[in-house]
């Protein structure tokens, strides 16, 4: 089978993608949001001034894009993860449809809750 | 060499062969925060969609996000996320060789390069979320 | 220093059923490798022993084993590392087993000739214009992986291998990447319908195992992930560009 692959070519650039992404926004995101502000560590930014921030059309983009790339980046190692952790190789197609149709749905989710 | 097939010993490898040594164990933790990377997607949508829905909607999901349960696996995911980067980063010069004037840029100036690039996109980042703009 | 260790060695006949560890005493000489004490087994206790050597110093890759669960070369990895012992010694992980520490290695040989392990010149000089200039720096850009002896430690540590038989594998990438990365060479187009398959580069998840094992310091898994970025970019430009690719 010597034939190279486009897809998983593709595939592994959007995993690289959104692994930068994520590893440079996620971390500080989630210290405040997940843990900071629910602790009460600090306050939580007031409604005005959090939905103003949202509706800047820079930060749904920025947001939308780390979305989209986050979960291509969880959908191709996730595969991978199962395929080798689990040893589940022999039900590469629907695993491999699954992470990707589950990142779609969730492209799309970002979608419309950033820009609907 | 032919050896009839029959007779080779072939050992088969372990459902659980990433608990047979720490190195395994830790990249298995390292794939393992795609899950909690995907987590974030979600819960950052959910917090958009409450900020949308009005200040009450927003409050409420501040309170949610302070219940015990889900303080305690944001604060898991929050650890996963670190190793992620932690490992990315300190990965990234693997893959990204740069020669310039023919000589290979060191990897510890690359990865340097990275960390930076998060500790700038991390206070930026804090900067907006904590009433700069 | 006791005067005497024990080595447990991996017996397997195919008729004789599941392989099994049988126990000898090796006198303990603060010198010794794991290799001489298996040599003074087959020399002075049982000749019946079966294993792979011959360099006796880390340059043949002939003597790889797992030595106390893990890949080493026999010669290069010292009695006095494990006393007071015992030292269990098994053959090679990740490859069929032939008898007692002898696998076999056919799947490597199989795979090594598929990556073009060779000078590819576009067009064949004649001998008399053979000879290339190399600067230092293009040395440089492409010695780490001339530094494989074919050992197959990587393929013994590699978890992806275990499960994934098809799978290229480290050294053979490794040393794909030498001849890709030497200035001399035009294969590079040619290499990329092996590496960029599924079963090449894109099985490798980075666990890292085959850098660690190695006895040379190739960094097998360096090579992979450098080589993910050129494959996924050629891919991509001769899926998008198709005459444009060369």
């Amino acid at each position: 089978m010597a034939r190279r692959s486009s897809s998983e070519a593709v595939a592994w650039l959007l995993f690289s993608a959104g692994g930068m992404a994520s590893a440079l926004l996620v971390p500080v995101l989630l210290l405040f949001f997940g843990v900071v502000f629910p602790l009460g560590l600090l306050a939580a930014p007031d409604h005005t001034y959090i939905l103003a921030v949202l509706r800047h059309p820079l930060t749904r983009v920025v947001l939308f894009a780390l979305c989209v790339l986050a979960l291509m980046h969880w959908a191709h190692r996730f595969r991978y993860t199962l395929f080798d952790g689990l040893q589940l190789k022999r039900l590469r197609t629907p695993i491999n449809l699954l992470c990707y149709l589950g990142a779609a749905i969730g492209s799309l989710w970002a979608a419309i809750v950033l820009f609907g | 060499m032919t050896t009839s097939d029959a007779r080779l010993y072939r050992p088969r490898a372990s459902r659980f062969w990433w608990l047979h040594r720490r190195s395994y164990l830790l990249f298995v933790l390292r794939e393992l925060s795609s899950v909690f990377v995907a987590w974030f997607v979600v819960y950052l949508l959910l917090l958009v969609t409450s900020v949308h829905r009005g200040s009450g909607s927003y409050q409420r999901f501040l309170e949610w996000s302070g219940l015990p349960w889900v303080l305690v696996l944001n604060i898991v995911a929050l650890a996963f996320v670190l190793l992620h980067a932690i490992t990315w980063f300190n990965l990234a010069p693997k893959a990204i060789v740069v020669r310039a004037a023919g000589r290979q840029v060191p990897p510890r100036s690359v990865a340097a390069a990275h960390f930076t690039a998060w500790a700038l996109a991390s206070a930026v980042v804090a900067w907006i979320v904590l009433g700069g703009l | 220093m006791p005067d005497t260790i024990t080595l447990q060695v991996t017996r397997y006949r195919p008729e004789a059923g599941a392989p099994t560890l049988q126990e000898y005493q090796v006198p303990f000489r603060e010198e010794w490798a794991v290799l001489d004490g298996l040599n003074y087994i087959k020399d002075q206790i049982d000749g019946t022993l079966s294993f792979r050597w011959s360099c006796r110093m880390g340059i043949c890759g002939s003597c790889g084993m797992t030595v106390n669960g893990d890949p080493a070369l026999t010669c290069g990895t010292f009695l006095s590392d494990y006393a007071p012992g015992p030292v269990r010694v098994e053959p090679l992980a990740n490859f069929p087993v032939i008898r007692d520490l002898v696998v076999e290695i056919d799947d490597f040989m199989r795979k090594l000739p598929k990556v073009k392990p060779w000078l590819v010149r576009d067009e064949e000089p004649a001998v008399a214009d053979l000879e290339f200039l190399q600067t230092p720096a293009e040395l440089d850009a492409y010695k780490q992986f001339s530094m494989c002896i074919n050992c197959m430690l990587c393929y013994a540590a590699c978890p992806v291998y275990a499960i994934e038989p098809d799978f290229l594998g480290p050294a053979a990438i490794a040393l794909a990447q030498r001849y890709n990365l030497d200035s001399r060479d035009q294969g590079a187009h040619q290499r990329l319908d092996v590496l960029a398959t599924a079963d090449g580069v894109w099985a490798c998840t980075y666990v890292g195992e085959c850098t660690n094992a190695c006895p040379k310091g190739v960094d097998p898994a360096g090579a992979i992930q450098r080589y993910k970025l050129t494959a996924a970019t050629r891919t991509l430009r001769s899926f998008l560009l198709p005459r444009a690719a060369r």
